[in-house]
């Protein structure tokens, strides 16, 4: 059975008890109690006989010590999502945001804070693409293990083999859980984010960097150690930034040589390359080891300029959006197919190759 | 309280391969034997590396979702998960139990656990799926087994796992014959009628997950169909004998008892099989003779 927020808050106030700007002390069986500017003694154990002012204090430490989870990752993320932890606000105005609901985002997900009876938080969970969508157009979950086959594929049914990849799927919703729920659900869909975000606030995150990751590799993986740091460069650039990953990359190539792609603006940080990283180094390291040659064949201005816009559209992923009969792109199929016929007899552009010296 | 870490390899390209791993967590979390109990891959997230500091308990069991003993449970995972002062769990090659080791990146004590694929209630696995894919729960009069396993001349005890089980369900006397085939190594797969005298044969294979292996090659090399895509009848006719093909022994939801099985014997504390079918549907495991 739930206690009560006063009788816990007796049994708690002695020593003092001093949170989000409540001080408690119990001295002779009496309850002192003071706030901003006022105080107050309870008799009582209920929250019946206490003034309206001191309610919100004291419904608010019982949720944070009492209710909410302790580990430290997951209470200092509960505590971000209403806005607690850093510009702090009194109590009562952080109850007045909360009956409205507080809103963070985290990756692609929307998170928001309600107050309910007794100083409980409850939490929706949902997709920042849904925020304008009426609850009642998404499919509503309650069952936070759920959250594994959303995570799963992508809006077209996909594999997402990178769950921080910007392709969660929207049009669903957790529209009410509780705190542990929820960071089960935030864990499932965004596995480490929260520790690893604690652990950076906390300034101990354990950032791996590139070549002390590589150094680690055995088996098939072993030859990633040979990636020169230009081609790392590129490899970052295409696998790593924003468009592809929400993490935000806290790893260099060693700590003492910073890589110039743009690290991302991700709420929680990348502490070193992951698994699909490190499997696409293998191939561009096999790659790399081949040299540079020289060929030459034919191709119109408006060919070339075909080409570009291929690897454009399979670079930022496209190819899907653009339309049948579109012959303005050139990465249209049929634009792609008659390039094909009209240059690459056997799927092959035909060349004169002139090895280097 | 105690976690549970169930350590398994994931895919980056089949999103089957995961699967088994986070239905038997949830298989196991119901039981509530654990503080709490988590999945971590190789190939997915959250990645070995990262995995313990998910798990608030000072004490973790830490169970191998792998068939054998070999690269991934002597090399990857202690490297991975940052296990101080691992050096091999004295086995020989099925006998590995468990070792106390403590995390660098966090601390905590992990028992770390012999792989589920080498546990003695595997052998209760095996001929439950047998047992699921006939639809017959006395499977076994007049009825031929073949535990078929990957076998790779890189790793020795690969095949000895399959040879282990496929030796102590033997034993038993249950079924009519029994054999350990393999797809890369002799005895082959693809040859299964000929080590059969009896016209049925269940063919269970003793893989984590279902995927390329189990579900395009397995099929199309014993004959069951020509083309994986166009699927195949259970029980499939190939000459004279009629093969019941299970998928992966993994997917079984006993396996979920095998792990738990697995921290026990490391030390945790867990209930007893029989209370855990009464309250959880979950039918423990009986080890039969050896």
């Amino acid at each position: 059975m739930e206690r009560e927020p006063v009788a816990a808050l007796r049994e708690a106030a002695d020593p003092t008890v001093t949170f989000d700007g409540l001080t408690a002390s119990l001295a002779d069986g009496t309850l002192q109690v003071s706030i901003d500017g006022a105080e107050t003694a309870i008799d009582g154990t209920d929250l019946d006989g206490v003034p309206e002012a001191f309610v919100p204090y004291i419904t608010n430490w019982f949720y944070w010590q009492i209710l909410a989870p302790q580990r430290p990752p997951a209470y200092a993320f509960l505590r971000w999502l209403e806005g607690a932890s850093e510009d702090f606000e009194p109590v009562p105005e952080r109850y007045d945001a909360l009956e409205d609901g507080v809103t963070r985002t985290w990756g692609q997900l929307r998170i928001t804070t309600t107050r309910s009876e007794g100083g409980h938080r409850r939490y929706e969970l949902g997709h920042v693409a849904d925020e304008t969508t009426p609850l009642a157009d998404l499919d509503a979950h309650d069952d936070v293990a759920d959250a594994e086959e959303i995570a799963r594929f992508d809006e077209r049914g996909r594999y997402r083999p990178l769950k921080t990849a910007p392709t969660l799927p929207s049009g669903w919703v957790f529209p009410d859980l509780g705190p542990g729920d929820l960071l089960t659900a935030v864990s499932t869909l965004y596995p480490a984010t929260v520790e690893n975000w604690h652990r950076e606030r906390a300034g101990d995150l354990d950032v791996t960097h590139y070549r002390e990751a590589a150094e680690r590799q055995t088996g098939r993986y072993q030859s990633v150690a040979d990636l020169p740091v230009e081609a790392l460069e590129w490899a970052v650039e295409a696998c790593c930034v924003d468009s592809q990953c929400l993490k935000r990359r806290a790893w260099d190539e060693d700590s003492e040589t910073d890589l110039d792609v743009p690290r991302g603006d991700g709420a929680f940080p990348c502490r070193e390359p992951c698994s699909l990283f490190v499997a696409a180094a293998t191939e561009w390291t096999d790659q790399e080891r081949e040299a540079s040659r020289t060929y030459t064949f034919e191709l119109t201005p408006s060919e070339k300029a075909q080409l570009e816009a291929i690897i454009d559209a399979v670079a930022d992923g496209r190819t899907d959006a653009i339309r049948e009969a579109d012959l303005d792109e050139g990465a249209n199929r049929y634009r792609a197919r008659y390039l094909r016929a009209k240059r690459f007899a056997d799927g092959q552009l035909p060349t004169e190759t002139h090895d280097e010296e | 309280m105690s976690g549970l870490v169930v350590a398994a390899h994931g895919s980056h390209l089949n999103p089957e391969s995961s699967r088994p791993a986070h239905e038997h967590a949830r298989r196991l979390r119901r039981i509530g034997a654990f503080e709490t109990v988590r999945t971590a891959f190789w190939k997915e997230e959250p990645h070995f590396r990262e995995a313990l500091r998910t798990v608030p308990s000072e004490g973790v069991y830490l169970v191998p979702l792998f068939i054998s003993e070999g690269y991934f449970t002597e090399q990857v995972i202690p490297r991975e998960f940052r296990l101080s002062g691992w050096s091999g769990w004295e086995s020989d090659g099925t006998s590995a139990e468990a070792v106390t080791l403590s995390a660098a990146d966090t601390g905590q004590t992990v028992q770390y656990c012999g792989p589920v694929g080498t546990h003695d209630a595997m052998s209760d696995v095996i001929v439950r799926r047998a047992e699921s894919v006939t639809g017959d729960p006395d499977v076994g009069d007049g009825v031929g087994l073949a535990v078929v396993g990957h076998g790779t001349e890189r790793n020795a005890n690969s095949a000895k796992a399959v040879e282990y089980h496929a030796e102590r369900i033997r034993r038993r006397d249950r079924f009519a014959e029994v054999q350990a085939l393999f797809m890369d190594e002799q005895p082959e797969v693809d040859d299964v009628t000929d080590f059969f005298e009896s016209d049925d044969i269940v063919v269970v294979p003793l893989f984590i997950a279902d995927g390329y292996h189990t579900q395009e090659d397995i099929p199309e090399d014993m004959g069951l169909t020509d083309d994986y895509r166009n699927g195949w009848e259970t029980p499939a006719r190939v000459g004279s004998h009629r093969i019941w093909y299970a998928g992966a022994v993994g997917t079984e939801p006993l396996l979920a008892d095998v792990i738990l099985e697995r921290a026990a014997d490391a030390g945790a504390d867990v209930p007893p099989a029989s209370e855990r079918e009464r309250d959880n549907g979950i039918a423990p495991a009986v080890t039969g003779p050896t």
